[in-house]
């Protein structure tokens, strides 16, 4: 066994030791070296990320025994190509993060390297892991961590949003303990395979028991992804924090997205026998008013990270379309539209943060102020990053969006998609046109501050912002790997299959 | 005997469940380790019930489900990580926002309103 | 294949400017210049073959799941709109040299003006639908930055989001279209889409997709009623509004129409829909543009009515309909592109648009005044203009419909009066603005501009000349391939001569011209009549339309997010109890095949204690030090609880957390009020989560009962059967956790140490006040550490001691382990903490608790890499018998070496939540390590 052959585990391995590492005296007490420390680790993380990538699509999916006991007995890694694809994104945005923060913003807080770390350590392992209960395990580690990066730097509203988050959460956790013990009394096994072959198995009334333990995990992955009406909490607890962590805050809710997607999309999916699609009734209606709910929150936003949080509501509600939609072209589409949204997002954050910081008193409230510094290369990044978000061309956006759009067949989806989904673009459109206006264009007077954004911030956004480019320009190449990944994750994986891949 | 224990079950989470709702930081931490020890009692009961059985082996000739066990002491290990978070940072919160509500302050009182 | 490269030339173009802009205006201009120029010399190198009646196309894969392809063709209608795109092009570079002043920053202007040419391009030249779409927003785009240009003033800035806005959805719309069309007719390729015209006209989706285009189109050309958005676009710079919002942009709608007139046109639908549209934005256009007292609102309204009557013509659905179409979009586009750069002109040299203060400039400027009066002479179709011809062809064309059925009579009368208004307003741009007295009120003096400046005018009018009078040999080739292209079949006579005889058309057009000038004799009484219907700014309206929507968002979502987390968590709890309750009404019985155990007394003692416990605690939840003796009760019978039922493990962990548990919530209730302000909570509140708490405990507690009553076949077994083989440990449920899913309680422990470190955050900044009384007003004890306290802790540390590290040791084969271990002894130590305070312990204690979380989680996590060493996965466990003398035979576990991991951890992490915050209840307060 060569170390080639314990890639799938480097990506929760990696942050963990790096964060252990953080911790003892001889980093911890020197804030430069940790940057560096850590931003070499981020770029190895890319790197491994995307040899995972390249192995998963040469290879196939790739399984990992923990503790080599195999499924559904120990713990399993399952590495396809959705998943490392998710690994894939969350390494870069780690990167960007990492880069964004070390331009001063750790300084305002203590641990904040190791933090995020242990918090991307969470977010891999999630995604990677084929079982239901590591799942909630890795799901803590990333839950706690955020609870404590988002206090980074401390100030009244973290703390009140925070608050806030954590208890929602907390209750969320409890909930999600619960779904797991009804699946467990009923199924008798954790690993995803394991329950997906069992579930069809079910007598009559042990599957009405797990149907409510598996809706029940809908509410709690729901509550992660901020779907309505679980989605209140997430635009002051976005706005509040640091500009970093809200950045990288960006793929919190696609974790639950994901886990929705393995779960019910799967799991639960057309395979299920007597419970097959289950949650689909739920999701349907609940992702059109997502998108519906936070396009009006969109248009009401008065500040540019506020506008911001409420583009990640209607992202989630997108891709919650996708899901219901239920078709390998829809799947492919939302794991494109999934990458896009997420980096454009996060982009987006950080632009603001900086906004924020140059414009003074004005901060980045929709406000008449003074020219802000920079305001040139501000602007453009702006135009750019809001190009992507509305969907509109050049940017990979339009892609995502002309994707889910085509991948509807039947007339009675159409009817409700189109106009819910172009109507929520156009809204963006409106918002983001009047946020633009207002924050470059109504000015009174010069800029006269001498403030300047650091390189390492501009480097962070950059490498963010030529990834929307890259992704229309290398289009074929994404949507090759998504439509793959879509197949992958419909075909679904047998307990059989993944005992035999793990040979 | 599973009769009185669902019935413990259920009523120790609608306890928990109803303090988690209450408008206090304290109060919530409370409801919230209520809620766990049902948490914990319901993921343990997951297995089946089994006395007089402890999953050691050459003991006894029948064990009672160690996977639920493990679980729960994974459970329970991780609520006090939580727990104890959310009791520091409610205090946090009385530290800096004055006030121990959840929404940083006193709701408005139409009670007090009419007592003057 | 040179056509093939027209589209990327001024592509790479749009960053030259940016780059020439150090270099001298001129310079830049001419750099700019360069590529477009060169495009369309590649045009005219593959004009011949087009002219031929060939058309090219080729087309590269791009994204195929999305059926988007870098695919461009050449035909008549895309060379026709491509040269006048880029020779329009570049008289309006050339023309902006001179218009812009020394502030605006010319590079960037013109880099937005070849962003747009680009998209423009684009448009005209694709082969493929989608990216046709691609283009057509980008032009929205670029137009955007274009009227915002001078984003200082705002007009400028509410028509540049105006614009956008409407173009935008209109965009949105023809994407529908665009995708619905694809999926009839199963290709992106227009080669395709061109030819099957007949099976989409037969689909069900065709009424959808001719409407959601003619949205497009409309809104794009500015036809009613999505008409107001062009006229306040001419808050941009003279040359945009000559290029974009005369020539091109707004005839990319047109071009829309005349490219999709094979697949769309030719049903009823079209016919009614787009003829009856054009007309009436014709006359709407051609009244209103006499009224406008700005030069720039008078032609712009007149550009709305031209457009108008080319959408009419579309409309009419003959085929030379349509060839007049053509023809007159190439004459507007010229005359129209002169006429607002004359009016720039003007602008520019006297100060002033209102054309109620610039009277008589003839004498200041007459070649300039020349020039425009031919312009606007053509744009009122006198003979021997380009405007003429074309006008002539929209009158036959007029008379040759049939359809308002008897009524259609109506349309040629119509057209005749919209003509007549259009020499109207022609007639007053010239009198008015040449003759009519002298110039009032001007800031300077009006003269001729700079030499260059005229040339793209000159250049204008000149090719209206030529065209008016020699129609056949200069634009005869062009319009007959453009219509080829249009119709795609050959094509019906017609004749592009002057003069056709006297039949209707010419009486139409001489009624026309009289009539026009009667109506300008009688403007007094007209401007009177129109002056009683209040004039409503679209902008204003359109504004407020917004502003209203947005109001309205903000009190939507600040009724939805109202800030109150009881709000939320009532939400979630809400829709979880929505989401379980359902599937458990179809449950027949919830008791499953399983004999229940028999119920005894001990059980029925701890079950009324849990009760009365919570109850209590509920109760009293007022009197937090009260609830929090209940909750320990409760906590208490629970690890008895698991005890009875057979988990020592769990019993032994419960107990140990349960006492950190209460010490931490012990000392932090010293911080907070003893009592919980008497409940603000509405009743209705109070008894909403009563019910929703209630309902969800009935739930939990029926499936709880319906899962220990059913049976399972878990993989329980398992672990029974390897705990010992495979495992090394006795101890299964030990074993599960440091061995089967020793991951999990990798990830639990990071945990903890994680909470740790967020903990010891928030402390850091923690700043509360001290009391120096209890609530009874008592100062504390003198003495801060009882010498008794002292004493005994102290000799129990090591009897403490012992006792972890045995339950440690036998952790793996009996109840206990590293968790349980690190707990005891955290336990002892945080007495010697209570007995001794913080700095005693400070000075013995050496190393920081978070050192010792991160030594923990490596020891842990390195025994997990260790397995691979023997090429085994992560966490691997290894375990051996050896035999000392003297010990005997004992076990070697690397399990063992982890559960280490987990010990350190554990007390790493309790004594940091703990040391840190007993450093709080010391005065002097120690800067906890932030940085």
């Amino acid at each position: 066994m060569s170390l080639f052959d314990h890639l799938v585990i480097f990506p929760v391995l990696i942050p963990f030791f790096v964060a252990v590492a953080l911790l003892f005296p001889s980093l911890s007490n020197s804030l430069s070296k940790q940057r560096v420390v850590s931003i070499s680790a981020n770029i190895l993380m890319v790197v491994v990320a995307f040899s995972l990538l390249f192995k998963v699509e040469a290879q196939g999916i790739q399984v990992y025994a923990l503790g080599d006991w195999s499924a559904p007995f120990g713990i399993v890694l399952v590495a396809d190509l959705f998943s490392v694809l998710m690994v894939c994104l969350s390494a870069i945005l780690g990167l960007a993060v990492i880069l964004y923060a070390s331009a001063g913003e750790d300084k305002t807080g203590a641990f904040f390297h190791p933090l995020i770390m242990f918090q991307l350590m969470g977010i891999n392992g999630a995604f990677l892991t084929g079982d239901v209960f590591n799942l909630f395990v890795f799901f803590e580690v990333l839950l706690i961590a955020s609870y404590s990066l988002m206090i980074h730097g401390g100030g009244k509203q973290r703390i009140q949003a925070n608050i806030h988050y954590v208890f929602l959460n907390l209750i969320g956790s409890s909930l999600f303990l619960f779904a797991l013990g009804t699946l467990y009394g009923t199924l008798g096994t954790l690993n995803f395979a394991d329950m997906a072959d069992r579930i069809p198995l079910l007598s009559n009334n042990e599957l009405l028991i797990a149907k409510s333990g598996a809706l029940l995990l809908l509410a709690v992955f729901g509550l992660k992804a901020a779907m309505l009406p679980l989605h209140f909490w997430l635009p002051k607890a976005y706005s509040a924090t640091s500009t970093s962590v809200a950045a990288l805050f960006a793929i919190m809710t696609k974790v639950g997205i994901y886990s929705i997607w393995r779960v019910h999309g799967v799991m639960f999916g057309d395979q299920a026998g007597e419970l097959a699609n289950i949650a689909l009734p739920w999701l349907w209606p609940i992702a059109l008013l997502t998108i519906i709910a936070g396009a009006i929150a969109v248009l009401a936003s008065k500040s540019l990270r506020v506008l911001c949080s409420n583009l990640v509501i209607v992202s989630v509600g997108t891709l919650l379309v996708t899901i219901s939609l239920n078709t390998v072209q829809a799947t492919s589409a939302g794991i494109y539209y999934l990458l896009h949204s997420t980096v454009a997002c996060a982009a987006m954050f950080l632009l603001a943060g900086l906004i924020q910081q140059l414009r003074g008193q004005a901060e980045d409230r929709f406000v008449t102020a003074r020219a802000m510094p920079q305001a040139g290369i501000l602007g453009f990044i702006f135009v750019l990053l809001a190009i992507g978000l509305i969907g509109m061309p050049p940017l990979s956006g339009f892609v995502g969006k002309a994707l889910i759009l085509q991948s509807i067949t039947k007339a009675s989806e159409a009817m409700w998609v189109f106009p819910i989904v172009l109507g929520g673009g156009l809204i963006a459109l409106i918002a983001l046109s009047r946020a633009g206006t207002s924050l470059f264009w109504r000015t009174n007077g010069e800029n006269t501050s001498t403030l300047k954004g650091h390189p390492l911030q501009y480097l962070a956004i950059g490498l963010l912002v030529v990834i929307l480019p890259l992704m229309v320009i290398f289009g074929g190449t994404v949507s090759d790997y998504t439509q793959l990944a879509a197949e992958q994750l419909k075909a679904g994986l047998s307990l059989q299959q993944l005992n035999e891949v793990a040979k | 005997m599973e009769l009185v224990y669902a019935v413990c079950v259920g009523f120790m989470s609608a306890c928990g469940i109803f303090l988690m709702l209450r408008g206090h930081t304290f109060t919530l931490v409370i409801g919230l380790t209520l809620l766990s020890y049902a948490v914990n009692l319901f993921l343990f009961a997951s297995g089946g019930l089994t006395i007089g059985a402890p999953t050691v082996l050459s003991s006894s000739e029948n064990y009672a489900d160690p996977l639920p066990q493990a679980l729960v002491l994974t459970a329970i290990v991780i609520g006090f990580a939580m727990t104890a978070f959310a009791v520091i940072l409610a205090m946090r919160g009385r530290a800096d926002l004055g006030s121990d509500h959840v929404d940083g302050i006193e709701p408005f009182d139409p009670l007090a309103e009419e007592k003057s | 294949m040179h056509y093939f490269w027209v589209p990327f030339l001024p592509m790479f173009g749009i960053i030259v400017p940016l780059l020439a802009n150090k270099l001298n205006r001129s310079a830049c201009t001419l750099a700019t210049a360069l590529l477009p120029a060169l495009a369309l010399c590649l045009i005219f190198l593959d004009l011949p073959a087009v002219l031929a009646g060939e058309s090219f196309s080729k087309s590269v894969e791009w994204i195929p799941q999305l059926g988007l392809s870098l695919s461009f063709r050449l035909d008549g209608l895309a060379a026709l709109f491509s040269i006048l795109i880029l020779g329009i092009g570049l008289l309006v570079i050339l023309y902006a040299r001179y218009y812009l002043s020394e502030k605006d920053h010319m590079g960037r202007f013109y880099c937005y003006l070849i962003m747009f040419m680009t998209a423009m391009l684009g448009i005209v030249m694709s082969n493929n639908m989608l990216q046709l779409w691609f283009y057509w927003e980008l032009t929205s785009i670029s137009s955007f930055l274009l009227i915002g240009f001078w984003s200082h003033n705002s007009d400028a800035r509410k028509g540049a989001r105006m614009a956008l806005t409407i173009t935008g959805a209109g965009g949105l719309a023809l994407l529908a279209g665009i995708i619905l069309l694809a999926q009839v007719v199963g290709s992106y390729e227009l080669d395709v889409v061109l030819n099957s015209g007949e099976l989409v006209k037969q689909s069900p989706y065709y009424l959808a997709i001719l409407s959601l285009f003619l949205i497009g189109a409309f809104t794009k050309s500015a036809q009613f009623p999505f008409h107001f958005w062009l006229p306040h676009a001419m808050a941009a710079p003279t040359p945009v509004s000559a290029y974009l919002h005369s020539a091109t942009m707004v005839k990319a709608g047109i071009f829309l129409l005349a490219r999709f007139y094979p697949v769309l046109a030719g049903t009823e639908m079209w016919f009614v829909v787009v003829s009856l549209t054009g007309l009436l934005t014709m006359l709407l256009g051609a009244y209103t543009a006499l009224f406008k007292h700005d030069l720039k609102g008078l032609l712009a309204y007149s550009t709305i009515s031209h457009l108008g009557l080319i959408v009419l013509l579309l409309g009419l659905n003959t085929e030379l309909a349509a060839i007049a179409a053509i023809f007159h979009i190439m004459n507007h586009a010229v005359f129209k592109a002169s006429l607002f750069m004359a009016a720039g002109i003007i602008d520019h040299e006297s100060g002033s648009r209102d054309m109620r203060k610039i009277n008589g400039l003839w004498k200041y400027m007459p070649i300039t005044a020349t020039l425009a009066m031919v312009a606007s002479a053509s744009m009122a179709g006198v003979p021997l203009l380009n405007g003429f011809l074309s006008k002539e062809m929209f009158f036959t064309e007029t008379l040759e419909q049939s359809i308002l059925g008897a009524m259609s009579w109506l349309i040629p009368v119509l057209a005749t009066i919209a003509a007549a208004f259009s020499v109207a307003y022609s007639l007053r741009f010239i009198h008015d603005v040449f003759f009519n007295g002298e110039p009032k009120g001007l800031t300077k003096t009006p003269h001729e501009p700079p030499r260059y400046m005229r040339v793209p005018v000159e250049i204008l009018v000149a090719i209206c000349l030529l065209v008016g009078i020699f129609p056949n040999y200069t634009i005869g080739p062009l319009l007959q391939s453009t219509s080829l292209a249009v119709l795609n079949h050959a094509l019906p006579e017609y004749s592009l001569s002057i003069w056709h005889g006297f039949n209707l058309p010419l009486l139409m057009s001489g009624m026309a011209t009289m009539g026009g000038v009667a109506i300008y004799l009688n403007r007094k009484h007209l401007f009177k009549f129109a002056g009683m219907f209040p004039d409503i700014d679209a902008k204003l309206v359109f504004e407020g339309c917004i502003q209203a929507c947005v109001r309205w968002a903000q009190k939507i979502t600040m009724t939805l997010e109202n800030g109150s987390l009881q709000r939320y968590a009532f939400c979630l709890c809400f829709f979880a109890l929505l989401l379980i309750a359902p599937p458990l009404f179809d449950l027949d019985t919830t008791r499953g095949s399983l004999p229940g155990t028999p119920i005894n007394g001990a059980v029925l003692v701890a079950a009324i204690l849990i009760i009365a416990g919570s109850l209590a605690t509920i109760i009293w939840s007022h009197y937090r030090l009260i609830a929090l003796l209940m909750l320990s009760l409760v906590g208490l019978v629970v690890s008895i609880t698991f005890a009875y039922f057979s988990a020592p493990d769990l019993a032994l962990t419960q107990l140990s957390v349960e006492i950190v548990t209460v010490i931490l919530l012990l000392l932090a209730l010293y911080f907070f009020p003893q009592q919980t302000p008497t409940s603000k909570s509405r009743p209705s509140h109070f008894v909403r989560d009563l019910t929703v708490a209630a309902f969800i405990g009935c739930i939990i507690g029926s499936i709880c009962f319906a899962l220990m009553t059913h049976p399972l076949d878990s993989i329980s077994a398992f672990f029974l059967a390897n705990a010992k083989t495979g495992g090394g440990g006795t101890n299964v449920v030990n074993v599960i956790l440091v061995d089967f899913r020793g991951f999990d309680t990798f990830g639990e422990i990071t945990v903890l140490g994680i909470a740790a470190l967020g903990i010891h955050k928030l402390i850091a900044r923690m700043r509360l006040s001290m009391r120096t009384k209890d609530y009874d007003g008592r100062l504390w004890a003198k003495e801060k550490y009882p010498v008794l306290l002292m004493v005994v802790s102290q000799s129990l540390l090591p009897l403490f001691l012992l006792i972890s590290a045995y339950i440690f040791m036998r952790g793996h084969n009996l109840p206990g382990g590293g968790f349980i271990a690190g707990l005891i002894t955290s336990i002892a130590l945080i007495q010697q903490y209570l007995a001794h305070g913080v700095d005693w312990m400070a000075k013995r204690v050496s190393l920081s608790y978070h050192y010792m979380i991160a030594i923990g989680l490596s020891i842990a996590g390195l025994t997990g890499l260790g397995s691979w060493i023997f090429d085994r996965p992560f966490l691997t466990s290894w375990f051996e018998y050896v035999s000392l003398p003297w010990i005997g035979k004992f076990e070697l576990a690397s399990a063992l070496l982890f559960d280490i991991g987990v010990y350190f951890t554990v007390i790493g992490a309790t004594l940091l939540i703990l040391a840190s915050l007993g450093k709080l209840t010391t005065t002097e307060r120690l800067t906890v390590g932030e940085r």
